[in-house]
């Protein structure tokens, strides 16, 4: 079971929501898409389920043109951000659905019906309509409907993203298990950085209407193919800056400098910076100190994020602890230069950094 | 502070008074009521309402009324759902401008159409029948009732239409088995503003019609028999017309509000 997509592309009148894109999707994985909104996710699963028509290119499953083959034909099953459940059907009949349209007999469908929502451990509400459930219960009820019928495709639209945080943690970390041990493609839309390093699988990252990278996520998240990319997969956002790299040094307009990596040749670069590799705090002695003017301290319980204005760009440090800032202060960043992504001008990765380096706990940059 | 009160009470009482009285008459004789003035019936009587109720040429009215105004909420419904659809679902061509066009329909008085309506349909022979006084009348029930039922669907997300094809559903099983109960309430809204419009409607109905399909508001003016005008009978038969639309009102009392928000709550 593989779903591949061949240069398909959508447009709606003159706009292009899609363009053309080629991509080869796995079973036995989550495959994530990536992005902010109005991306393009959504339109590009609507294209998989078959629920639009791609304006060109083909797509295939398990090597079969399903192209122009209607929705009902196929064998998809999709779970959406709003929770969309029938409000007329109680939460049995929700599940069942599929199984009813596609007359299967009523004693399995009971088992089946059972079996899933026992999974999703709604069991006690399977006799009540789903405007009666919590926010949860009833993205619950949709996942069941999803999981019922064996489906060869799955497509979760941010299926989390109207849960409030606590469920979200909780349906989360039961994801995997749900969707384990099936063979069948699971494309899984997010727009955080966070819920797709969680996931893990591989990550198509999408930007207006492309995809600017796609494979397995920790590749894409440590290597990002471009500018682009890393600017997706990084929340808060990535700090950039226009850098060039001369006589062995980085230098930032004649007032930063700090010695350029080996590998890089001379020439003009942009500097990508992961907001955690950027601290109040001074941590190592080759940390480049960065001076800087405070916009706004966020202090969010034991992290703080902090916002300021460095190399004439808004820039974002996220650091643990308590690091209380005026707005307007003057104060010194120190950032670890040796976490920094180089993108040629063009965009394309230069460098990025040793995933060895420095000797962080990977965990924690994650989380 | 009196006037939180007041001014509610005086609302009402001015706004029941005609009702009051029309009931009021409805049970007193044409002897009373054209002689002195009386606040409430001296001797109340139901031969308004016996002869109402026994005479077909009263009874008759009712029912061709009843028969016309059902058949038009109908036929109105089940023509403006999928048009709201088109609208709520559908970008094409015109849309927004045809949308609107609907509603002009709306903003001719009757009158306009009352003598071509006459013409064509004493050609095609359908004077004097239920379905002519019906079809007449979808000239401005289906416009609202579309208006009012895009309002309910757009309410509805799009998503919902998909996830039914993704489990297999085809267009019409969708459309019948979960959408039109998904909108429910805004169905019930439509089909009473098309109910209320058709009832209250006299022009068309009238001239549509002479004896077989004669609606009861066209019965209702011609009260002046060999003994003069029956007032009582009057009365009774106003007092009986208001009936059905007080029990529609009933049945949707609680969405009513919305459905003047055309759902857009």
């Amino acid at each position: 079971m593989t779903l591949e997509l061949k240069q398909i592309a959508r447009t709606v009148g003159a706009e292009v929501w899609i363009h053309p894109t080629d991509l080869v999707l796995e079973p036995g994985r989550f495959n994530i898409l990536l992005g902010t909104t109005l991306a393009g996710k959504t339109t590009l699963m609507t294209l998989m389920a078959g629920l639009e028509k791609p304006s060109r290119g083909r797509i295939f499953f398990n090597g079969r043109d399903v192209t122009g083959e209607k929705v009902q034909k196929r064998n998809v099953s999709m779970v959406y951000q709003q929770f969309i459940n029938y409000p007329n059907f109680t939460v049995f009949e929700n599940i069942a659905s599929p199984l009813r349209v596609a007359r299967l007999p009523e004693a399995e469908i009971r088992a089946r019906v059972g079996r899933i929502a026992e999974l999703l451990r709604i069991t006690p509400m399977l006799d009540r309509l789903p405007g009666e459930l919590s926010g949860g219960q009833q993205q619950r009820c949709a996942m069941a409907r999803a999981l019922v019928k064996d489906s060869d495709l799955i497509l979760l639209d941010e299926p989390l993203a109207n849960l409030d945080f606590k469920l979200r943690e909780e349906l989360r970390e039961e994801l995997p298990r749900l969707f384990a041990e099936r063979d069948r493609v699971i494309v899984y839309a997010t727009t955080e950085p966070t819920e797709a390093l969680l996931l893990g699988g591989h990550t198509a990252t999408m930007h207006e209407g492309r995809v600017s990278d796609f494979g397995p996520t920790e590749r894409v998240y440590r290597q990002p193919k471009d500018l682009i990319t890393a600017r997706v997969f990084s929340e808060p956002p990535l700090n950039t800056a226009p850098i060039r790299i001369g006589n062995g040094e980085c230098d930032f307009a004649g007032s930063v400098r700090w010695p350029a990596p080996e590998a890089l040749g001379d020439g003009e670069y942009t500097l990508g910076l992961r907001p955690h590799h950027i601290s109040p705090i001074r941590k190592d002695e080759a940390d480049v100190a960065i001076e800087s003017t405070i916009k706004v301290a966020e202090i969010a319980g034991s992290e703080s994020i902090v916002h300021f204005i460095a190399f004439g760009e808004h820039w974002i440090s996220q650091e643990h602890g308590v690091h209380p800032f005026d707005p307007g202060q003057r104060t010194v960043m120190h950032a670890d230069m040796r976490r920094a992504f180089y993108f040629h001008s063009d965009g394309r990765l230069a460098l990025a950094p040793a995933s060895t380096a420095g000797g962080e706990p990977e965990a924690r940059e994650i989380a | 502070m009196r006037a939180k009160w007041l001014v509610p009470t005086l609302y009402i009482l001015f706004l029941m008074l005609p009702i009051y009285w029309l009931v009021s008459m409805s049970f007193k004789t044409t002897n009373e009521i054209l002689g002195n003035f009386t606040l409430w019936p001296q001797n109340p009587t139901l031969e308004n309402y016996r002869v109402i109720f026994t005479d077909p040429s009263w009874y008759m009215g009712y029912v061709n009324s009843i028969s016309y105004v059902t058949l038009n909420t109908i036929i109105s419904v089940s023509a403006a759902l999928p048009a709201a659809y088109a609208f709520s679902r559908y970008r094409f061509l015109g849309d927004k401008h045809l949308f609107f066009w609907l509603l002009t329909n709306r903003m001719a008085p009757a009158a306009v159409f009352a003598l071509p309506f006459f013409q064509l349909y004493s050609a095609v022979g359908l004077f004097d029948t239920h379905i002519a006084v019906a079809l007449a009348h979808t000239l401005f029930n289906v416009p609202l009732a579309v208006w009012i039922l895009e309002g309910f669907m757009s309410g509805v997300p799009r998503q919902l239409d998909e996830t039914a094809y993704i489990d297999g559903y085809s267009f019409p099983r969708f459309f019948i088995r979960i959408f039109i109960p998904t909108i429910k309430a805004g169905v019930g809204v439509a089909a009473f503003f098309c109910f209320m419009f058709s009832w209250v409607e006299l022009l068309l109905a009238k001239t549509l019609t002479a004896v077989a399909a004669k609606p009861i508001a066209a019965t209702m003016t011609k009260t002046a028999s060999s003994s003069g005008y029956e007032l009582g009978l009057l009365a009774a038969a106003g007092t009986l017309t208001i009936i059905p639309g007080a029990i529609v009102i009933w049945f949707v009392r609680n969405y009513i509000a919305k459905g003047f928000a055309l759902g857009r709550v």
